[in-house]
């Protein structure tokens, strides 16, 4: 039943983004993305994945459909004509896909649990974890305190980029404003 | 937009909750699902719903740009500031067992402070990118 969901939920995903990229109107696009973050955080769930859910439904779902659409507001909502043909990208595009495909034909098959993944470090966090930090959500013990380190760098990451943007978008509405004045 | 009761009124019915369940979220992150991240967005989510219905100008009143901008330093600084008193209390960079009496007692204290600064950050950006976009479209407008 579980698998037949999440099989659902993949095919449902994959109109969205043939929809995509077959679509002219950037609203109807934005909107689709949006929907596709939306079966995307519901595939999590049904993968217990709650916490990656969760921040996929918030992020993907909800604020980067609010920045695209105000970013629609300043470009307007139809696409330009390409000025060339798609078949150069799309064979790429497809070519990767395929050799990427091809390299999942080496991993574990899904869930086994002989995986390396599931038989290094997991099985330590899983039964030290809520003893050692006396947190009972494991993947918050991992995200903060084993992993504190990697979280840091994440947290820099987003500063970094919030900060980068401020720097962009700010000094082009200095320059804008310099001529009224 | 700003004329229409029915949002009006339901966007301040929802947004205490949607601030309640961002607490929730942050604070509640060590029990269920959730944490820093997912507050932060969850957060700027509802400033960025009160700026939809009642316009830029009142979300600005209330959180202010720089108040924004704070923010997206003050988390990393707070993170950075948990790794920096583990040093000061005698453990290594980010050590949470010397942070309280016990070592759980240090874990828990540090995994709350650690997420409380990755949800200032996040929340602080992702405010502060939707002010500037948003600001720039009135800008084109007029």
């Amino acid at each position: 039943m579980e698998a037949l969901i999440v099989n659902v939920l993949l095919a449902a995903m994959v109109l969205a983004i043939v929809g995509i990229a077959g679509q002219r109107n950037l609203f109807a696009a934005v909107v689709l993305a949006s929907a596709y973050s939306f079966l995307m955080a519901t595939v999590l769930v049904a993968l217990d994945a709650v916490d990656v859910a969760m921040t996929e439904a918030a992020v993907g779902a909800g604020v980067s459909t609010v920045l695209l659409l105000g970013a629609l507001h300043l470009v307007g909502g139809a696409e330009a004509k390409p000025l060339h043909r798609p078949w150069l990208p799309l064979a790429l595009a497809a070519g990767v896909g395929t050799v990427l495909v091809y390299g999942t034909l080496g991993l574990p098959a899904f869930s086994d649990p002989e995986a390396p993944i599931h038989t290094h470090v997991v099985p330590r966090y899983l039964e030290e974890g809520p003893r050692e930090t006396g947190v009972p959500n494991v993947v918050t013990a991992v995200l903060a305190s084993y992993r504190g380190y990697d979280t840091l760098g994440e947290t820099i990451v987003v500063f970094t980029a919030g900060a980068g943007v401020v720097a962009l978008l700010r000094r082009r509405r200095r320059e804008e404003k310099e001529p009224r004045r | 937009m700003r004329s229409d009761l029915v949002l009006r009124v339901i966007a301040k019915l929802l947004i205490p909750f949607l601030l309640m369940f961002a607490l929730y979220v942050q604070f509640h992150g060590d029990y269920g699902p959730g944490g820093g991240f997912q507050a932060g967005v969850i957060a700027a989510a509802a400033i960025v719903f009160y700026a939809l219905i009642y316009g830029l100008a009142a979300a600005r009143r209330l959180l202010s740009d720089r108040l924004a901008e704070a923010l997206l330093a003050a988390g990393v600084a707070l993170y950075a500031a948990v790794g920096l008193a583990g040093l000061a209390l005698g453990g290594n960079y980010l050590d949470y067992f010397v942070l309280g009496g016990d070592p759980v007692s240090g874990q828990h204290r540090g995994i709350f402070w650690v997420e409380a600064g990755v949800g200032l950050t996040v929340a602080g950006a992702m405010l502060k990118l939707f002010y500037l976009f948003a600001a720039r479209g009135r800008e084109v407008e007029r």
